[in-house]
């Protein structure tokens, strides 16, 4: 999906054309005129024609402009901050996450908690990760600060359960390995800025 | 030493002739740059980031002492060309993985990175492959993360005297030639340093052989050096740091509990770590690593509660021990006062004693210096104490005194122990024969008093071991009086500051009462200053508020020791008390402070002064008897919370108060000559543990694992030749599994007393060694 439509703000330079509109009645007499006009003239008929046209072209033709929610969602903008994400590495399959706590950190809600030990290949393991969303309020630092892209938000955004904690487990959040193909790179808050290329500076290596 | 003034930075400091200028900086709240700088410690030179210029040449201020009027710049703009290049060079090549390292948030790479503004790098040079590893079973080391800044092996040196690590070969690439040209001076003798070196056991091996004290897992600026139980499984900045005081030995160092909630799923808070003020004070492993000793799943149990109070009212006699505050030990005492029980205590009374019997002889309430003045020394004395064994900090005191003050050392004990001789160059240990502790007083009163302080009397005894040049007292005590006369003569070059410390031996001992009279003749006529170790936690605040007895009768109540009716913290007692990790109250330490300690964990059951408040009407806190400590004794009535617990940027110690010291008229100190027949021949058996070990609850915690056993020399285990021995005391009998310790020297065998459930206070009496018959089984 592309993100033109929402990074384009600049509303003053778009087309707007004045309607074309006679002056409005002043005196009493010329209201009574055009009160008259527009009876005489069958100007109701007009809309009701509008109606019946639309509403042929909806039923009869490709018009219709509802959604059958919950059987359609329509698309949802990337920025949006609902129930998150974790992601694999497109590559491996294994977690992003590296349990470096930062988005436990920097969570102003309190509300991520998470255990991490010392694994059998000498590496970081996260053994348990949980979210609260009792208390989280979706302001979407948890993303933004991930060195990894690895907590995201997505695009869940209905958060009615029976239970809360349906939401909060890392297995629940975490991209099915099966569907690892279907994942889609973030590109909300704490995406890497197109121009990121631009602005580091290269180390030198001797190798 | 005399009082300068030097200007840094065009701001007036007062400081001491002698002092580096790091240090005057820090006291003054001047911040210099430094990681390889350790303060109490020699500076090792390894980083230079501490360049500055004093009088308009650059110097380390790590390294360069100040004089009378020095003008010292910390910043100019060479400096900080230095400066940068110098953490440029400290980043090249280091992992970054500050996501997952242990040491993010408190690390100071990257607090100099940023601190100096490195944004981007101008060297390289090929990474050499550098592998973790682990050291023993709590040290583990990642070199790649290793920034070989050798405090940790300064530290092992100078503090600990185990000299367990040091630098060795990385074999990586030597640095290319146009770098010496293109860069700051410095930072290429420091990359140039760097890159050739990596720190590894000393021993070859791939295992260090030392005491475990955990101190290079303190002082690493980095993540390389990480306890294994810590690693990876928190973020510093989770955890909630808990000023406290260390519950076991004497020294009562200040620590950090650090907390966290235990798991997701349980939110009750558990100790991941401990740590300390690493500059001003060093912990041993017992501090660092015993810290999960706390009685866990403890609710009110209001039945057990009832049958306390009826065993407290039919008890006779209470027995205890020396892990216990102050404000508990008041209660103790306010029990014996108010139902006549008796209080029983068999760590601490053999100490009580003595302390009574130094009092009474010297008139001084408490014995006249501590561990603080006795490092500034530069001749040390050890008597009666296993160092390495019976109180880590007064071993450190030892070594350091050898390292930093170019000092001189003696270290009389039956056990001969490989360590101390390596702590220096003018270390003489003497390995005497069990019973001859009076006779090294005299030869110490010999060596250092001068001959018109002492009566005839002694002056006549002393000499009457005198044939000649040889000195019969060197003799008796194992070694050639020629060879000590020489070696003694060039310790005493140049010295001023004399200091002696006492152990255990002394206090467990048949003639204690004598040789507490020697040690108050000592500190009377000879320019020793003289600190007692005493001999478990709390020993010294316990002899002082108790009046303790000497045998139990009756019905009795264990208070954390064995009994008719138990409490205990270690949760295997009729009522369960908290530890000292769970509760608030003021310690007692060798330094004679009364220091408080914080309570780290949750305690939801019962303890003490409910006991006290269900009998008596008494304060509603443990600590509201804070300010009811025994003003007689030398404590201060002042409120707990008034009591302050930390260390400022100076290194001055801010934790509680000390001990008032009070003195009156004393007579004329009356010696008993020593009896040559008191000398145990045969097997002997001394009660000591193995380090790390103190307590039952050092032995809770999960990362000391030093069994109970019978510790030997490597000589004497091949004697024995079996894994197992059987050890007699007359008709008691104990089948032990034998342990060799390495450092270990002799025929005398070890048996620790930290498991009370075995009783060796018991079958020891007491004294502190035993005839014994040893055989394998």
């Amino acid at each position: 999906m592309s993100l033109e439509q929402f990074k384009d703000r600049n509303v003053g330079v778009q087309n707007y054309r004045q309607l074309d509109l006679p002056q409005s009645p002043t005196t009493a007499m010329c209201k009574v005129k055009q009160v008259a006009k527009r009876s005489l003239k069958g100007e109701l008929f007009v809309g009701l024609g509008v109606t019946v046209r639309e509403m042929v072209s909806t039923l009869f033709g490709k018009g219709l402009h509802t959604t059958q929610y919950p059987f359609e969602k329509l698309p949802i903008s990337p920025r949006y901050r609902a129930i998150h994400e974790m992601l694999r590495l497109l590559e491996s399959g294994n977690y992003r996450c590296i349990g470096c706590g930062l988005c436990e950190k920097i969570c102003i809600s309190n509300c991520i908690s998470m255990e991490t030990r010392y694994d059998e290949n000498q590496r970081k393991e996260v053994s348990a990760y949980t979210i609260n969303f009792g208390r989280c309020i979706f302001c979407g630092y948890c993303a933004e600060v991930c060195p990894e892209l690895a907590i995201v938000h997505g695009g869940r955004y209905e958060t009615a359960s029976e239970q809360r904690a349906s939401f909060s487990l890392f297995e629940d959040m975490l991209t099915p390995i099966d569907q690892l193909s279907l994942q889609q790179e973030y590109q909300g808050f704490g995406a890497v800025s197109p121009n990121a290329d631009d602005n580091i500076k290269k180390t030198p290596l001797a190798y | 030493m005399s009082d300068i003034t030097v200007k840094i930075n065009s701001q007036e400091c007062k400081a001491q002739e002698g002092e580096y200028i790091l240090n005057v900086a820090r006291a003054n709240g001047i911040f210099i740059p430094a990681i390889c700088y350790l303060t109490r410690c020699s500076p090792t030179l390894a980083c230079r980031i501490c360049l500055v210029e004093a009088d308009g040449k650059q110097v380390y201020a790590c390294n360069a002492k100040v004089k009378n009027g020095m003008n010292i710049e910390t910043v100019t703009e060479n400096i900080l060309k230095e400066r940068r290049a110098i953490m440029e060079v400290y980043d090249v090549n280091h992992p970054l993985q500050c996501g997952v390292c242990d040491q993010s948030g408190s690390c100071e790479l990257q607090n100099y990175t940023l601190e100096l503004g490195v944004d981007s790098q101008t060297y390289s040079i090929a990474d050499t492959v550098r592998e973790s590893k682990n050291w023993s079973s709590v040290l583990h080391y990642d070199a790649g993360l290793c920034i070989v800044c050798e405090r940790c092996v300064t530290v092992c040196k100078d503090m600990i005297g185990d000299s367990a690590i040091k630098t060795t070969a990385r074999g990586g690439e030597a640095l290319d030639k146009s770098y010496k040209d293109t860069m700051p001076k410095d930072a290429y003798a420091m990359w140039n340093k760097l890159q050739k070196s990596v720190i590894a056991p000393s021993n070859g091996t791939e295992q260090t052989n030392c005491s475990d004290c955990g101190e290079c897992v303190a002082v690493c600026p980095v993540g390389a050096l990480v306890s294994r139980d810590f690693v990876y499984t928190t973020n510093a900045w989770e955890l909630n740091r808990i000023p406290a005081t260390c519950a076991h030995c004497s020294s009562g160092c200040h620590i950090y509990y650090e907390t966290k909630p235990t798991s997701i799923s349980n939110r009750e808070e558990k100790i991941y770590r401990v740590t300390n003020e690493w500059n001003y004070m060093s912990l041993c492993g017992a501090g660092r690593f015993g810290y999960d000793f706390e009685n866990t799943n403890v609710s009110k149990d209001e039945k057990a509660f009832a049958l306390a109070i009826e065993a407290f009212k039919k008890a006779q006699t209470i027995r205890f021990n020396a892990t216990i505050t102050n404000e508990e030990a008041l209660m103790l005492q306010t029990l014996k006062e108010k139902l006549g029980v008796k209080l029983v205590n068999d760590e601490v009374r053999a100490f009580q004693k003595f302390l009574n019997a130094y009092s009474d002889a010297s008139g001084k309430s408490l014995y006249g210096s501590d561990f603080k003045e006795l490092m500034n020394s530069d001749f040390i004395i050890s008597v009666g104490s296993i160092l390495r064994k019976d109180n880590p900090n007064a071993r450190y005191v030892f070594n350091n005194v050898q390292k930093m003050n170019k000092g001189a050392g003696l270290y009389f004990h039956p056990i001969g122990d490989t360590v101390i001789p390596t702590f220096g160059k003018s270390v003489e240990t003497f390995n005497h024969k069990v019973g001859l502790e009076e006779a090294v007083c005299y030869l110490i009163l010999d060596l250092f008093a001068p001959k018109d302080k002492l009566s005839d009397e002694v002056k006549d005894y002393i000499e009457s071991f005198k044939d000649g040049d040889t000195n019969g007292l060197v003799e008796l005590l194992g070694k050639d009086s020629a060879k000590f006369k020489a070696s003694f003569d060039k310790m005493m070059g140049k010295k001023s500051s004399f200091g002696l410390m006492v152990g255990e031996d002394f206090f467990y001992h048949e003639k204690s009462e004598n040789l507490a009279k020697l040690i108050a003749l000592i500190e009377e006529v000879t320019p020793l200053n003289i600190a007692f170790i005493p001999p478990k936690s709390n020993a010294l605040g316990v002899s002082l508020i108790c009046e303790l007895d000497d045998e139990a009768t009756g019905y009795t109540i264990g208070y954390n020791e064995n009994g008719d009716f138990k409490l205990s913290a270690l949760g295997d007692g009729n009522l369960d008390i908290p530890a000292l990790n769970q509760q608030e109250g003021t310690l007692t330490n060798m330094n004679k402070k009364v220091v408080p300690t914080n309570s780290a964990l949750e305690y939801n059951g019962y303890e003490l002064n409910d006991i006290m408040k269900a009998l008596f009407d008494v304060p509603r806190l443990a600590i509201d008897w804070t300010a009811y400590l025994p003003v007689d004794k030398g404590f201060m009535s002042h409120e707990f919370d008034s009591l302050p617990n930390h260390y400022t940027n100076a290194g001055v110690e801010l934790r509680g108060y000390s001990l008032v010291k009070f003195t009156r008229e004393a007579n004329e100190i009356k010696v008993d000559r020593f009896d040559e027949k008191a000398i145990l021949e045969g097997d002997i058996v001394c009660r000591a543990n193995p380090q790390r070990q103190f307590s039952d609850f050092t032995d809770k915690a999960h990362q000391i694992n030093e069994a109970f056993g019978l510790y030997v020399s490597d000589a004497k285990s091949k004697s024995i030749g079996t894994s197992k021995a059987e050890i007699s005391f007359g008709d008691e009998r104990l089948i032990l599994d034998v342990m060799v310790d390495d450092r270990m020297e002799g025929d005398i065998v070890a048996l620790p007393d930290f498991q009370s459930k075995h009783n060796v206070y018991g079958l020891f009496g007491t004294s502190r060694y035993k005839i014994v018959t040893i055989k394998g089984v």
